[in-house]
């Protein structure tokens, strides 16, 4: 506190009158009640898994056997689960969603801008169990009778895109992810490169470049922290979907490097198993599963936060 | 304004502590899969005592048997019965009383939506992985007549965690001893084979779009969405149909044989009609209540729930009672005391 008093003005440090100084009180707390969730929460969680973690120790991350009647739990196939999907979400939807931004930023007539933005926002408030029932109903067969099948002809030397083709399982998960990301990245993007200053492009057009060019160079460089941010607000929401990843991911705790295998994720396997977890050990072992998924969540989003630092500034996400 | 303000409190606090002070609220949590029933139950209960109300809360079965053991809710419903061990940590002694019953069908997606008939060997080691294709010798010869197509059996599942998982894998553990080895019974398992889908809706969703699936569903479900459904092999030695009458005949089968407690598994019972693949539902009540007047009404109403309750399971496609066992539920729920002084006078 006594190093913030010395770099901000006197008005701010000491408040003069009631209104001032009660608003003060008012936001402080509200600030520190996040900090305060997120101790609790987490300690909660340490305080719940503990059983689990006295019966497993560390072979609760390299093993991969899940079977709750003889009650021996490894949590490498969710783990494994929930960073493929994801991933292969961002490497659909970063592509669609950047060219979308940028289209819609840079080069789309007025016109179109407003009605596709509009859109955009739409189908980022679609609720995700009727993305999973659209996997289930629509995608899966799409993936079973065409895509897989295509994909397996083709691409079936690479271990990738191998095995019998149920529609439902990795490949399906990722799609849907990256369908429910992209309008969050595309809206994020949009934004921040509407607010790129008018006066980079100009130099840059004054300088003779090319449309390309001005957005490569004037834009895309200038944003690019921004960017990242909207990719990392994706990736995060894709880390902790439940409800359409369960609903066509197969559900199956198992480690396979096919994407038309099923597999399961973090989060998934909590959904289903939390109710009808009865023993202290199971309950316990799930509540580790969440604390897993808190910990890759905190992890994959400083790793980012280091390369957002690494290619300049600090992430500034611009408001939702 | 204070006093208008005041008086407008006043009048509202009456009024909602008028009938709060008359009426016994009832708390209840756990199963899900009777919540149907329960909430017309509940809803018709009141009706003919207004002087109750019940609040209930289908958080799973597990939840149930929780709070119930910590005496947060005044009774719990349970799909599967609870274990020695869990019994043995509740606070007092707690009573299982079988409400309705339900039945797990198979179900499957083939060429035509044949009738098919499945034994229970034969089910187990497709859900082990033993049989893949649907033109097995096994299963062919169950099913003199029908053609089976040279296609790989796509098995699947529930993957939340249910009391239609438990009934199911209870019938492959008595079936099949390698089933009970290998996997065992819980509301979750470990499956050798299949994928994973959630909810009745999960698996039925699956089994429609993938040629060549079989998995399981709810009887109750499976007769709205009109799927085609598997008759199985029952102890007798006959092809029983899935339907409400043989559910509540698998009951009538077991009467003879219940244990007191009536923590019983009624999968593969005895008896010519029996379905060999269902089970009770259960609440779970304590033997001395610790509340006079909730214990009475909660007796009273497991009283009614037996007897004229049951006509309400029908429409809902649950499986109603079958008169033994009403007569064995009558003695248990005479059993229910308050400071050891029974809440129900013997009639």
């Amino acid at each position: 506190m006594a190093v913030v008093a010395t770099t901000v003005p006197a008005t701010r440090a000491a408040p003069r009158n009631f209104g001032d100084r009660a608003l003060r009180v008012v936001l402080t707390a509200t600030a520190s009640a996040i900090v305060v969730l997120v101790v609790a929460l987490a300690a909660e969680m340490i305080r719940a898994s503990l059983p689990a973690v006295r019966a497993f120790g560390w072979r609760f991350l390299f093993t991969s056997t899940w079977d709750p009647v003889a009650e021996h739990f490894g949590a490498v196939p969710f783990l494994y689960g929930t960073l493929v999907s994801s991933f292969l979400a961002l490497l659909i939807a970063v592509p669609l969603g950047l060219g979308a931004a940028i289209y819609l930023a840079e080069l789309a007539p007025v016109w179109v801008r407003a009605p596709i933005a509009f859109l955009v926002e739409l189908v980022a408030a679609v609720p995700s169990v009727i993305y999973g029932l659209w996997g289930i109903f629509v995608l899966a067969p799409l993936l079973r009778t065409w895509v897989q099948p295509a994909l397996g002809a083709t691409l079936g030397f690479l271990p990738l895109f191998q095995g019998p083709p149920y529609g439902i399982g990795m490949l399906a998960a990722g799609i849907i992810l990256a369908i429910m990301v992209v309008p969050y990245i595309t809206a994020v993007s949009r934004e921040v490169l509407l607010a790129v200053p008018n006066s980079q492009r100009e130099a840059a057009l004054a300088l003779g470049a090319t449309r390309w060019e001005t957005t490569r160079i004037a834009v895309l460089r200038y944003g690019r922290s921004g960017l990242l941010g909207a990719i990392l607000l994706g990736l995060g929401r894709a880390l902790g979907e439940t409800m359409a990843v369960t609903m066509v991911i197969g559900n199956r705790p198992e480690v396979a490097l096919s994407l038309f295998a099923p597999g399961y994720t973090m989060a998934s396997v909590i959904a289903n198993e939390f109710t009808e977890a009865t023993s202290d050990l199971y309950l316990s072992a799930l509540i580790e599963i969440g604390l897993l998924l808190l910990a890759v969540t905190v992890i994959v989003n400083g790793l980012a936060r280091l390369l957002v630092w690494s290619v300049g500034g600090p992430v500034r996400r611009p408001r939702e | 304004m204070k006093t208008v303000i005041a008086g407008l409190l006043a009048l509202m606090v009456g009024s909602f502590a008028q009938p709060a002070q008359a009426q016994t609220l009832i708390n209840g949590a756990g199963a899900t899969f009777p919540y149907p029933i329960y909430s017309k139950w509940f809803d018709e209960y009141t009706k003919i005592d207004p002087e109750v109300r019940f609040n209930y809360q289908s958080i799973g079965s597990g939840g149930g048997i929780k709070q119930v053991s910590a005496r947060t809710v005044d009774f719990g419903a349970s799909d599967g019965p609870m274990t020695d061990e869990q019994l043995k940590h509740a606070p007092s002694e707690l009573l299982h009383i079988p409400t309705v019953l339900g039945a797990v069908v198979a179900t499957y997606n083939l060429p035509g939506a044949p009738k098919l008939k499945f034994s229970g060997d034969v089910l187990a080691d497709i859900f082990l992985g033993k049989i893949t294709k649907w033109d097995d010798r096994r299963i062919t010869a169950l099913n003199a007549g029908v053609s089976l197509p040279d296609q790989p059996i796509v098995v699947v599942h529930r993957s939340d965690g249910s009391g239609t998982t438990y009934i199911w894998v209870d019938y492959l553990s008595k079936i099949s001893p390698e089933w009970q080895q290998k996997v065992g019974k819980g509301t979750s398992v470990n499956w050798p084979v299949g994928l994973g889908g959630k909810g009745n809706e999960g698996v039925s969703g699956q089994v429609k779009n993938q040629p060549g699936a079989l998995g399981y569903v709810e009887l109750a479900y499976a007769v709205k969405n009109k799927l085609p459904v598997a008759s199985i092999k029952n102890a007798a030695g006959k092809f029983v149909e899935p339907t409400i009458a043989t559910t509540t005949a698998a009951a009538a089968g077991a009467a003879r044989s219940m244990p007191e407690d009536f923590r019983v598994s009624l999968t593969n019972p005895p008896g010519e009609e029996a379905y060999p693949i269902a089970s009770f539902t259960w609440l779970l009540v304590y033997r001395d209540q610790p509340n006079e007047v909730k214990g009475r009404a909660l007796v009273k109403f497991l009283w009614w729930m037996s007897h004229e309750g049951q006509k309400y399971a029908d429409d809902l496609l649950y499986a109603p009672l079958p008169t033994q066992v009403v007569k064995q539920i009558e003695a248990k729920i005479k059993q229910i005391t308050y400071q050891g002084k029974p809440l129900v006078a013997a009639r």
